[in-house]
Parts: C-alpha cells; sequence; structure tokens
C-alpha cells in the first residue's frame, strides 16, 4: 500500500460498512479483541461536579473529531448491575470504529435510555448512572420520560444539541433537567430515508420545505438544505457556511442538468459523506500554493541503502518534512479562528493513505524527534491498523501537517486541498529524470520531484512557504542528515 | 413442494434394505411403490440431490401408475377388518396445498387410493401466493441489492454502471415460477393416479364429503388441509392497489416510493427487502415493542443492524395501525396508529402504499365442521397431537384429520407437508407423532435467517422449569473462509443446548445461505443426535457448513461421545 493517497483529503471517515465493524465486536468473542480502548486518561476529561448529583447521566461520547452520532453496539452492563470505576459499560459505534466506553464513576447502571442497536447524537443522555441502589427507582422513571420523548429520532436530534467535545473518553456530567418535549403529531411528513439523512446532516428536518408527493419532504430535500442552509453545530471545528451549490449533490434541483438517461444517482456512503463536508469546509480557507523542484539523486540512493532495513519513502519524506516544519514552526501552526496563529507544540505529520473504498490521514506523530528506523516502524504499524480499521482516533486526526504522494502513478506534479484545521499541505509527484542545467551553464540529467504546498493565506505567507520549501529542498538533496 | 418430497422420501428410506433392489419384481403387488423408492435411492445415491429429487419423481410417474389399481385395489379388499363399507376412497383430502399434496403423494406410496379436493388453483397458497413468487422476488432484490452496492462490487474488483430492473419482467418471473411449480405438483400427483376434484370441499358428515356443486363421495379418512388467507385486522381497508396484503403485493402491480409495512415477521420482513432493493422506502409498524418479534432476541438484535438500521426504513414499534385508508380523490393512504398498551391514538402516517403483513387466518369457514360438532377456536380447527381433530365437547373425531395452516399448529408449508404425511403414516397402521421442534423455519431475506427449535429464552425458561441447565454456542459467519470469499462474512449462527447430555435444544443461523444450513441442525434434533457425536462428523472445506460445524465444535458438553451403536441409530 506504501503511500497511495489522494487530495480529497479527509482528517475523518475511515469506516465503509459500519455494521461490518461492529457486528463481530458483538458476536464472538475472538473477534471483541478489535474493540479498542480509548487510551486517553480519563481523569483529565472529569468535569467537575457538586456532590449533591446523584443520577448521572451517561453521554454519548464523541469518539472522533468528525462523530455527530453513535451507535450502541452493545451494552456490556445490563439494568441494574453495579459498576465501578474504570469498567466497560458500553461500546458504541462511530463513524470509524467500535470503542469500549467507561465509566468514571462507582455507582449503579440504573437505566438504559439508547438501546442496543438504536443511534444517539453525540452529547446525548444513553443511560442513566445512579448512586446508590435506592436510586434506582427514580432513574428509570427519569429515563422512560427520556425516551418516550425521543422517540422521533427528529426530535432527539433537535432537543439535544451535543457539547463541543473532542474527548474520546465517557462524557458523565451532572444531571441536567431533561427538556420537556412536546410530543405533539408533527405537522411535517417525511420519508424514512429522508429521516436518516436527516438525523445524519443534523438538519431539523421540520424546518424543511417538502416538495415530494403531498408536500412530503423526500430525501433530495433534505440533501438540498443540508447543503444550502448553513451548517449547524458540529463535533468539528465549526465550519463556516459552505457556498452553495458547490456541493453536486446539494445543488437544487433545478439547477442540475437533466439526468441522461441510463445514468444513475448513488447516494454518498458516511464517509463519502465526511470527505464531501470537509471539502465544502476547505472552501472557506483562503489558500494558495507554491511548487518547488527537488533533486532527489541523493535520496533515492539513500532510499537504496537503507531499504533493506525498512525504512520507506514516506518515512524519508516524513522525516524531512518534520525537520524543515521544525525550522519553520508557522507551517505547521494553524488558524482556529481567523484571528490568531495556533502554533502546535508537535510536528505531526499526517500522510494520506487510499484504503479500500476510502482515504485516511495516519499520523506519524514527532515526526522531526523520531528517527527514520522508528518513523519506518510506526508507519508500517499504522499502516497495518488502517487496513483493519483500528486507527485509534488521535492516530488520524492528530495531524499538523499533511503530506500526500501521487509520484507512484507518476503523476509529476499535482495540487493538494488544505484539510481544515491545518497550515499546509504536501504533494509530492513523481521523481523522473530531467535535463539540469547548473550554474556554470553545464547540461545533466538529474532525478527530480516537483513538490506543491497548499498552505493558509491566513498565516503563513509567500515568502513563509519559500524558505520552507528550500529548508524541506535542502534536506533531500543533502539527506545523510535524516540518517542521524 | 421440494420439502414435501423430501421427506415422503426420507420416511421411505427407514424401509429401504438394499437386497429389495434385486428382489423388486418379485414383491411389487405387494408394496409397489415403496420398493421404486427403495431402489431407486440406492441406485441414485451418488447423485446430487436435486437431481435425484427430478430424477425419481420422473420414474415413478412414468413406471408405476400402471401398479397403482392393483395396489390400491388390493389394501381396499383387506380392509384390515374393517367393516365391508365400500368407500369411494382410502383418503380425501380438502386442499391441494403444499399439505395435502405431500399428503397425497405419501398415501399413494402406501397404497392408498387417494383424492384431492381443489376449490381455487393447485398449489395453494405457497405455491401461488406465498413462499414460491416471493422468492422469485427475492431472487431478484438479492442481485439488485448486490448490483447496487457498489462497494461490495469493487471489492470483487468488479465494476457494475447502474443497475436497473424492468417492473414486469420481475413480476412475469415470479408469476412463471408459481405457473411453473404449479404444473409440477398437478403433474406429480395427475401421475401418481391422485384424483384432482375441482369444487369446494366441505365435510357432510362421518367420511363423508361433498364438493363442487353436489358431488358426494365417502372415504375412510379425511384430512382437511385448508390452509389460510391472508389476516387483515380491522380497521383497515384493503383495495388491492394501494392497501395490499402479500395476495396482490406478489404480482408485483407497482413499486412505491413509500409503502408502510404492519408487521415486522418474516413475511413483512422478506417484502421490505423486495421494496428496498427495488428502490422503495418502508416504514414499519409493529404491535409488539420489538422488531421482528418472533425471532431470537439475539438475532432479531442483529439482523435489525444489517436488515433494517442501514436501509432506507425506519419503524414505529409498540403501536396498533387502527385504520387505514386506501388513497383515494388526490389523498394518500392515511393510518391511524394507534398506542398498543394506553390504546390512545399517537400518529398519523400518510404513505404511498400500505402492505399488510400481520400474519395469516385459517381458512375453515363454509368447511361444513357443523356437521361433526366440530367448533373452531379463533378460526382453527382444533387437533390433538397426531392431527386428529377434536370435536366441541373435547373428543375425538373418528377419520376425520386437519393438517397446515387450518390448525394453526406451525404455519409453515413444510410443517403442513409433514404432518400430511404423519397423519398418511398413522392411516396405514403405523403410530406417529411429529416432532414440531425439529422443523426448521426461514426468512429469505439477504442474508437469510433461519430458526430450528427453542429460542435461548424459550430454552431458559424450559430449563428452569424441568431443573436443566442450558448453555448457548456462537459462531461467525466472519470466521468462514467461503463466507469471506463471498464478501459476505456478515452473519453469525447460534445453538441452544443442554450441556450435561449434549442435546440440541435450538439452533438459529443470521448469515450468508442460513436457509440451507439450518438443516443440518434440524436432521440432528429430529433423529436426537447429540452435539458430542454430531461434532466429530465431517465437513467439506471451505463451506459454508463449516459454520454449523465450528458452531457444534464451540460447545462444551460435559457428557462423552455415545457408543456407536448409538451413533448408528
Amino acid at each position: 500500500m506504501a503511500v497511495s493517497s489522494s487530495s480529497f483529503l479527509s482528517t475523518a471517515s475511515l469506516t465503509n460498512s459500519k455494521s461490518n465493524i461492529s457486528f463481530a465486536s458483538s458476536v464472538s468473542p475472538s473477534i471483541r479483541s478489535v474493540v479498542f480502548r480509548s487510551s486517553i486518561p480519563p481523569s483529565s476529561h472529569r468535569r467537575v461536579m457538586t456532590v449533591r448529583s446523584k443520577i448521572r447521566e451517561i453521554f454519548m461520547p464523541a469518539l472522533s473529531s468528525t462523530m455527530t452520532e453513535g451507535k450502541i453496539v452493545s451494552w456490556i452492563k445490563t439494568e441494574g448491575e453495579k459498576l465501578a470505576k474504570g469498567e466497560s459499560v458500553v461500546v458504541v459505534e462511530s463513524d470509524k470504529a467500535d470503542m469500549d466506553v467507561e465509566t468514571f464513576y462507582d455507582g449503579y447502571l440504573a437505566a438504559i435510555v439508547v438501546g442496543e442497536g438504536e443511534t444517539a447524537p453525540v452529547g446525548a443522555a444513553i443511560g442513566l448512572l445512579a448512586e446508590t441502589e435506592a436510586e434506582i427507582e427514580e432513574a428509570k422513571t427519569k429515563a422512560a420520560s427520556k425516551s418516550s420523548s425521543s422517540s422521533s429520532a427528529a426530535e432527539a436530534v433537535a432537543t439535544s444539541p451535543p457539547p463541543v467535545t473532542s474527548s474520546p473518553a465517557p462524557a458523565i456530567a451532572q444531571p441536567t433537567p431533561v427538556t420537556a418535549v412536546a410530543d405533539g403529531p408533527r405537522k411535517t411528513v417525511a420519508t424514512p430515508y429522508a429521516k436518516k439523512l436527516a438525523k445524519q446532516h443534523k438538519v431539523d428536518i421540520g424546518s424543511i420545505a417538502g416538495t415530494g408527493p403531498f408536500g412530503r419532504v423526500t430525501a433530495t430535500d433534505v440533501e438540498t438544505a443540508a447543503g444550502i442552509a448553513p451548517s449547524k453545530s458540529s463535533v468539528a471545528p465549526p465550519p463556516p457556511p459552505p457556498p452553495a451549490a458547490v456541493n453536486g449533490k446539494a445543488t437544487t434541483a433545478t439547477n442540475l442538468p437533466p439526468l441522461l438517461p441510463d445514468s444513475s444517482i448513488v447516494p454518498f456512503t458516511a464517509m463519502q459523506s465526511a470527505v464531501s463536508k470537509n471539502m465544502i469546509e476547505s472552501l472557506s480557507v483562503p489558500t494558495f500554493r507554491v511548487g518547488y523542484p527537488v533533486n532527489t539523486d541523493a535520496l533515492d540512493a539513500l532510499y537504496e541503502k537503507v531499504k533493506p532495513k525498512g525504512v520507506t519513502m514516506t518515512a524519508l519524506l516524513a522525516k524531512a518534512a518534520g525537520m524543515a516544519l521544525a525550522q519553520h514552526p508557522v507551517v505547521n501552526a494553524s488558524c482556529k479562528d481567523g484571528k490568531s496563529f495556533s502554533y502546535n507544540a508537535n510536528i505531526n505529520v499526517a500522510v494520506a493513505v487510499a484504503i479500500n473504498g476510502g482515504l485516511i490521514t495516519p499520523v506519524l506523530q514527532d515526526a522531526d524527534k523520531l528517527d527514520l528506523y522508528l518513523l519506518s516502524q510506526k508507519w508500517k504499524e499504522l499502516v497495518g491498523k488502517a487496513r483493519s480499521k483500528q486507527l485509534q482516533p488521535h492516530e488520524y486526526n492528530s495531524g499538523t501537517f499533511t503530506l500526500s504522494n501521487l509520484g507512484m502513478f507518476g503523476v509529476d506534479r499535482f495540487d493538494a486541498i488544505l484539510p481544515p484545521g491545518q497550515g499546509a499541505i504536501m504533494a509530492v509527484g513523481g521523481s523522473k529524470p530531467t535535463v539540469v542545467a547548473d550554474k556554470d551553464g553545464f547540461f545533466s540529467v538529474k532525478n527530480r520531484m516537483v513538490v506543491n504546498v497548499t498552505a493558509d493565506h491566513r498565516i503563513v505567507y509567500g515568502a513563509d512557504l519559500a524558505a520552507f520549501l528550500q529548508t524541506f529542498a535542502k534536506i533531500i538533496e543533502n539527506p545523510d542528515s535524516l540518517t542521524l | 413442494m421440494q420439502s414435501a418430497m423430501t421427506l415422503s422420501f426420507s420416511q421411505t428410506s427407514s424401509f429401504t434394505r438394499p437386497n429389495h433392489v434385486l428382489g423388486s419384481t418379485a414383491s411389487v403387488f405387494s408394496t409397489p411403490k415403496n420398493l421404486r423408492f427403495c431402489g431407486l435411492r440406492r441406485e441414485a445415491f451418488g447423485f446430487s440431490p436435486s437431481n435425484q429429487l427430478s430424477f425419481r419423481s420422473n420414474q415413478i410417474r412414468t413406471q408405476s401408475s400402471g401398479l397403482q389399481v392393483s395396489a390400491s385395489a388390493s389394501s381396499n379388499g383387506n380392509g384390515n377388518g374393517a367393516p365391508p363399507k365400500s368407500f369411494d376412497y382410502d383418503l380425501i383430502i380438502i386442499g391441494a396445498g403444499v399439505g395435502g399434496h405431500g399428503a397425497a403423494l405419501h398415501a399413494v406410496e402406501k397404497g392408498l387410493k387417494t383424492a384431492i379436493i381443489e376449490g381455487d388453483v393447485v398449489g395453494g397458497t405457497c405455491v401461488n401466493r406465498g413462499c414460491v413468487p416471493s422468492k422469485a422476488l427475492l431472487a431478484v432484490s438479492g442481485r439488485m441489492r448486490e448490483l447496487q452496492n457498489e462497494h461490495h462490487m469493487k471489492s470483487f474488483g468488479l465494476q457494475v454502471s447502474a443497475a436497473g430492473y424492468d417492473r414486469q419482467g420481475v413480476a412475469d418471473h415470479a408469476n412463471n415460477l408459481a405457473t411453473k411449480i404449479r404444473n409440477n405438483l398437478t403433474n406429480s400427483m395427475k401421475a401418481l393416479g391422485v384424483d384432482i376434484l375441482t369444487g369446494f370441499g366441505s365435510v357432510l358428515g362421518p367420511q363423508k364429503v361433498k364438493y363442487g356443486k353436489d358431488n358426494i363421495i365417502t372415504a375412510k379418512n379425511i384430512i382437511i388441509a385448508t390452509g389460510s388467507v391472508p389476516f387483515v385486522p380491522k380497521g383497515i381497508e384493503v383495495d388491492g392497489k394501494t392497501v395490499i396484503t402479500s395476495d396482490h403485493a406478489l404480482k408485483l402491480e407497482s413499486v412505491p416510493d413509500w409503502i408502510a409495512i404492519v408487521g415486522s415477521g418474516y413475511i413483512g420482513l422478506e417484502f421490505s427487502d423486495v421494496y428496498t432493493a427495488l428502490g422503495s422506502e418502508v416504514t414499519f409498524i409493529e404491535a409488539l415493542d420489538q422488531l421482528m418479534p418472533g425471532f431470537d432476541p439475539e438475532i432479531s438484535k442483529l439482523a435489525q443492524r444489517v436488515l433494517i438500521n442501514p436501509r432506507k426504513i425506519d419503524y414505529h414499534t409498540g403501536v396498533f395501525a387502527s385504520k387505514i385508508t386506501p388513497a383515494k380523490d388526490g389523498k394518500p393512504v392515511l393510518i391511524e396508529l394507534t398506542d398498543a398498551k394506553t390504546k390512545e391514538p399517537k400518529d398519523t402516517l400518510e404513505v404511498d402504499a400500505a402492505l399488510i403483513a400481520t400474519g395469516r387466518a385459517p381458512f375453515t369457514n363454509g368447511l361444513g365442521l357443523e356437521n361433526v360438532n366440530v367448533v373452531t377456536q379463533r378460526g382453527f380447527i382444533p387437533v390433538d397431537e397426531r392431527m386428529r381433530v377434536i370435536d366441541g365437547n373435547g373428543t375425538l373425531v373418528p377419520n376425520l384429520y386437519c393438517i397446515g395452516d387450518a390448525n394453526g399448529k406451525l404455519m409453515l408449508a413444510h410443517a403442513a407437508s409433514a404432518q400430511g404425511i404423519s397423519v398418511v403414516e398413522q392411516v396405514s397402521g403405523r403410530d406417529h407423532v411429529l416432532n414440531h421442534l425439529s422443523i426448521p423455519a426461514a426468512c429469505f431475506t439477504h442474508p437469510e435467517i433461519s430458526m430450528v427449535g427453542l429460542t435461548e429464552p424459550q430454552a431458559k425458561e424450559k430449563g428452569e422449569k424441568e431443573g436443566f441447565k442450558v448453555s448457548v454456542a456462537k459462531t461467525s459467519f466472519k470466521a468462514n473462509t467461503k463466507a469471506l470469499a463471498e464478501n459476505e462474512g456478515e452473519g453469525i449462527a447460534k445453538m441452544i443446548y443442554r450441556p450435561d447430555n449434549g442435546e440440541i435444544l435450538g439452533v438459529h443461523i443470521f448469515g450468508l445461505h442460513a436457509a440451507d444450513l439450518i438443516h443440518e441442525a434440524s436432521n440432528a434434533i429430529a433423529l436426537g443426535t447429540r452435539i458430542q457425536d454430531i461434532k466429530l462428523a465431517v465437513h467439506a472445506h471451505p463451506t459454508l457448513s463449516e459454520v454449523l460445524d465450528e458452531l457444534f465444535k464451540a460447545a462444551k458438553v460435559e457428557g462423552h461421545a455415545s457408543t456407536g451403536q448409538e451413533m448408528q441409530r
């Protein structure tokens, strides 16, 4: 697999068939090991709470930055069962993987609000935790009112705005009053698929004017609304409103040329939707591009030498980029709010990898610090995990800079789209023999590749990028420092 | 029909003695059918099962119709010491569905002079309005689903451009299949010498039947096999266009954009599979709190994750469709939902069509049951475990039996057939009680669901009552090579068993070809095979059957393998 990639980057979305992964996990103990546990220490995410609260809500945790809703794969504990701090309570399926969610508190699982196989938006209460046995009943009553109020999917989305949390750990907070929902007859008639899409895109179905038969809201209506309406609160960095009519799917029906005969419409999978969303988001960032030719003869020679030791070209490039970034921290920064630079403490190089039917960006953390061999080892491990869909969230969404290489396909140069939340992305073309004239006017044939960096011009200016590229080229052309 | 044939053959096989093949000409006159079967069965042993079946039945047709007369005449004459009352037939079957057909075939095999009365079309619900045409639609939906799943195709390295379908072509396929099977059924009975009498049949009195306008015939024994019709709860107006039952749906006269399916049992599930594959969106309406209430809870949960949640389906559980008005005057179909517990109105749905799949009601009206003092219970004819009809006073009605959906014991085509064969065994002098727990059932969704015996909660309840431990073994299709080769690793098999003696209590499968896989388990239950014995049996590799192999091996039985003798039993 190595470093196949594409410019359609998303830090998101790996899972192509949700049910696949989760299915196994609930089935056979041997496959259960797929389920991984969040490694982030729970204490850092514990919320301050008062002693008064006795019944706590167990929230649907955000297991990835793109996760907007999660499905309960299975409840490991049953209602009424005693829980000890740190025990796994429930297995949740996100858009990427299944994860065990553990409790931070001792107590009893008083009530399950969202049953197995059901879906809840991030931040919604999925269960109730009682401190003592006596409170179980009370919690159950509470749960009953909750589950009845969330009987309609659309309502559930509307009533519980998810708190922004990127913690993969469970969120158990103080009891909050359950917002009562009027469960009155709804005027809006929406088809099953429209409801599903609305939930997926976090669109309030009640606000959509239906254009289907009898004025019902159809899937197309929801898609239209999702593409045009300003996108609602999401766990991802708040995206600015994407311009209308960019997303082909999102354009209004009237703008679309009529379908040619025998053509077909294939709706996006969850992963493709996430890519699409990220791509639309990227349009709000003012980017510019700088290209730079780099001689690779020395790099190629080095590669031949270290290849037997398990070093991959990806590791070499990531290491070179990491070292260059260390000298130009602004290229490794990002602009989160449009008002400031966010300098990242670590240099984490995300590398785009095409996996079976999808795209993911495993992250080589501390690419500047790790030595080449460790980096290669790490890369192998990440690729293996990506293939088996076992990447943990921090292994694919912690990148500060992205590397995308299409050289192996014979591409000589290309242009990558900057993923939201990062300052720059490097697109690496293939290395090929090129006639080069040196400063004395002598012609020679040298292997040369063109790298093209796309950066956020709010923080990275032309000179910054040029200087960075110059450093990068120097490292590649004198690659001995890579092995140090 | 296939199952009927199989069952009748397996019965026969218990009579098999190899030397009969050679001596067949000598003994032909006493029990001609048996010997033909025995001989052919042995000879055909190496053939594939399907070939074998058709091959055998052809042989019967061509060779033995001539023998029929002498055989039935002799058995009539002997009369078993009964009063020399003369009867038109040994056995009359009212209703030529799969149950009646299975009984008729077996009766002929037993040398009984048999007539079958059909007031509608041969084949009954299964062949004309049920299992058979629905399999044709599901065959289409399975392929559509596969072709539309670009990711699935890509993972095979296949490229398919826009899969589409022609509704009429699909409908024709279903109709042609029904016609073909119906003709096969009719021909097989005709060839065997079963008299097919046309007209509505009813019981006139003991051993007396009327059919058509005023034809009266007598028989030593009568089997009622009148089957069932779709059950439509009150408040629902079926117009056959926008509010339909399975009878209409199987004709596939339209594919609505949005269809509500009332009832999430196997009929509703199968139709949801068909409709969503053809592009409809589906809303389930289920009166119970859970979808797929008839299935093992774990299986239904997993099935829901695969068959419902990722598809364009939503559902309302715990509600009745208390009123359904067909689309008219430019209005859509209106469905009023009532809470199943509080009986209060809950919601109103507007959809393009509604399919009523709330189960089936016995078809027993006008059968003349009052003439033999039989009172139906919710339409079902009460019977004992030998399918003997029980009258209003709780006593058995002599010479009257009822099989299939009409008795409501287990409303499955192959169960009816098995019951019919059981009855024929009894009337031909061999006591037989059918073990209903060994009858498998299947739901032909993609992937399929199949089951036999008890569900886990049922088994646990029984274990508690009778004081034995119940264990559960599970295997995943993900671990099966063949399933992975097909890119269909989704599914599980689950076995509920007694760890103390290795008895199989139930097996539930959800996955690729589950309906075909269940029979190893159902046969084991029927024959009383224990896990410790069957786990030693060999399965070809790589096949899906290894899922069951794994399942048997995963069980932890305390007892040891039985002795060789028991194994042969």
